[in-house]
């Protein structure tokens, strides 16, 4: 293992972070408070409780994964996309540097960047809602799980996008609707039959069921399932991260 | 011979079906600066991207101290240090950083006192603090080469290190180059400017439309194909020459009003003075003379150009 160049992407893509400090956490901040505010307060009152929980308090697993996603998603593909943008990625090619050490930093960068805004939402949640975390080793588990998964699927889409757009309209026409549809903010079982059995095909479903189901013990689908989906993602996700790098896809020509 | 980078039979083929490459065979000696000349789109860049790993071969081999680039990258690619054709730098990040990041990315622990040095000998050190999109062209060049050598590296690649580089940079450059040879290590660079190679090098190479057309040492190279000419300005046109001077190869140009005369300096000593008392001999006087040695430069573009309507067939 070449752990100094490990450590130094790690710590360069950190950096890169901590440059955009206001926009990397403020932003999502501010945007799940007012999520908070409107939905929890304004009109979560008028909601009565689901599976037992306030509306407010439900939500808020829904929020984190949604922002977990987005976040780990955007972190990654920018990581590795700007490089290649800027050409500046010649160095990185012709390091003595493995594959996997090149996904480790990338993604682990991008994962740990993701978990701590997640924490830090969490954190915000509480002054707005009453929260309760039943199995918290679960919470942290599908936490890191999901932020390495969807860091990968980030890593992956900034090695494909071939311009800034490709990169903004991913996560925007595909993460974002499968989160909103994917039971972040309702349960699926409240939908007609018909659209129950469709949202099974949305991979967030089982995401945000699973972290949902570490908080208050209720779920859409049973957490193993949820978490042997979780595994699944990442199986995928390291396949294809594992392919692109292998044969140079779009990085050598 | 002692070889450092072996590179046999290496062929590239772009995407695009565009051979940039064509099986070309090339040992770099251990420690020799050895510049690789040709004209734009010849393949110098393809070439060098291949051994550093940026691209891949469509087929052939490159050994780096007897590492093969694919099997063994991590041994051979942590030998070598790569300063790319265009400037590409990270904007926000500072000299001293973006320094220290080559540096672990190649794999070696930090040592501030090694490249405090290196910057010095750069003339970066006034400017560590600084963010490199506030440099100018030239200083990022620097920076570029800083990184390059911030792994103690034992080859050194230069992709056209001196293009767009003022007269005093590039001075300061050919000095660094000589030193890390008098260092033992080896240098490879591509150039357009042919008094580069003909002032540094110790071996040319010279590529056109992807295949290798000549590598020769450069003192030999001079010698073999730069021999002088002498041109005498007749005072009167000749018809054809006499036979007294048949055995000098003299020929006739401008309608007979000028007699040329090539030979090597070296190897013919007398030879004008022969050839001079010959002419007098013979009756023929001339209203002036002149002689000039053949540059690299016209040795290059002569190579290139022979090369150009047969060029596809190389190999
Ligand atoms: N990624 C690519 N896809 C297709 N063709 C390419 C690619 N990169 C380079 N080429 C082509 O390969 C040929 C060789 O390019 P290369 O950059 O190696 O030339 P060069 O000798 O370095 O030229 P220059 O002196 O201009 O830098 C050129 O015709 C170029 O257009
Ligand atoms: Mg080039």
């Amino acid at each position: 293992m070449n752990w100094h160049a490990v450590r130094a992407i790690y710590l360069f893509e950190m950096a890169r972070t901590k440059r955009t400090l206001l926009q990397s956490v403020l932003a999502p901040v501010i945007t799940t408070s007012l999520y908070f505010v409107v939905f929890g307060a304004a009109i979560g009152a008028r909601i009565p409780e689901v599976e037992g929980v306030s509306y407010g308090a439900f939500i808020v697993p829904g929020l984190i994964m949604l922002n977990l996603l987005t976040q780990s998603v955007s972190n990654a593909s920018f990581g590795i996309f700007f490089p290649k943008f800027s050409r500046t990625i010649y160095e990185i090619l012709s390091a003595p540097v493995s594959h996997f050490e090149i996904v480790l930093s990338y993604v682990g960068a991008a994962a740990t960047k993701a978990v701590i805004l997640s924490l830090i939402i969490l954190a915000t949640a509480t002054f707005f809602v009453p929260l309760r975390i039943e199995h918290p080793l679960w919470m942290v588990g599908f936490l890191l799980l999901t932020a390495v998964s969807f860091s990968l699927l980030g890593f992956i889409l900034g090695i494909w996008a071939d311009n800034f757009e490709k990169l903004q309209l991913v996560p925007l026409l595909i993460i974002t609707p499968l989160t909103f549809l994917g039971g972040s903010f309702y349960s699926i079982d409240m939908l007609p039959a018909a659209w129950r059995t469709l949202s099974l095909f949305n991979p967030v479903v089982y995401l945000v069921s699973g972290f949902r189901w570490s908080f208050y013990g209720t779920a859409d689908v049973a957490v193993g399932v949820s978490l042997a989906m979780t595994l699944l993602f990442l199986a995928v996700f390291v396949g294809v991260a594992t392919w692109m790098l292998r044969t140079g896809y779009r990085l050598k020509p | 011979m002692d070889s450092i980078i072996s590179i046999s039979g290496l062929s590239k083929t772009y995407a695009s079906g565009f051979a940039a490459l064509k099986g070309v065979d090339l040992d770099i000696r251990r420690g020799e600066i050895f510049a690789l000349l040709g004209p734009n789109g010849a393949g110098k860049t393809t070439l060098i991207s291949v051994v550093c790993g940026l691209v891949n071969a469509s087929a052939g081999t490159v050994r780096v101290d007897g590492h093969d680039i694919v099997r063994d990258y991590r041994a051979a690619r942590a030998l070598i240090g790569l300063v790319p054709q265009e400037l590409t730098t990270d904007a926000f990040e500072t000299v001293w950083n973006t320094v220290s990041f080559s540096r672990g990315l190649f794999g070696k622990p930090p040592d501030p006192a090694y490249l405090e040095q290196l910057l010095k000998d750069l003339s970066l050190w006034a400017k560590k603090d600084a963010k490199l999109m506030m440099l100018s062209g030239g200083m990022k060049r620097r920076v570029l080469i800083a990184k390059a050598l911030s792994h103690e590296p034992r080859i050194l690649f230069l992709d056209e290190p001196t293009a767009g580089v003022d007269v005093e940079l590039r001075r300061d450059m050919w000095q660094l180059v000589r030193r890390l040879r008098d260092s033992g290590v080896t240098v490879i660079l591509t150039t357009h400017y042919i008094e580069e190679a003909e002032e540094m090098a110790d071996r040319i190479g010279v590529i056109a439309k992807g295949a290798l057309i000549l590598v020769e040492d450069k003192a030999a190279l001079m010698k073999k194909l730069g021999g002088k000419q002498l041109t005498l300005q007749l005072a009167a046109p000749l018809a054809q020459i006499p036979p007294a001077l048949a055995r000098y190869g003299l020929a006739l140009g401008k309608g007979g009003g000028t007699l040329v005369y090539r030979y090597e300096a070296e190897t013919e000593d007398n030879a004008i003075a022969d050839l001079l008392q010959d002419l007098a001999a013979a009756g023929i006087a001339f209203a002036d003379l002149h002689t000039t040695q053949r540059s690299l430069e016209e040795i290059f573009v002569s190579l290139v150009s022979e090369r150009e309507p047969a060029g596809e067939g190389a190999r």
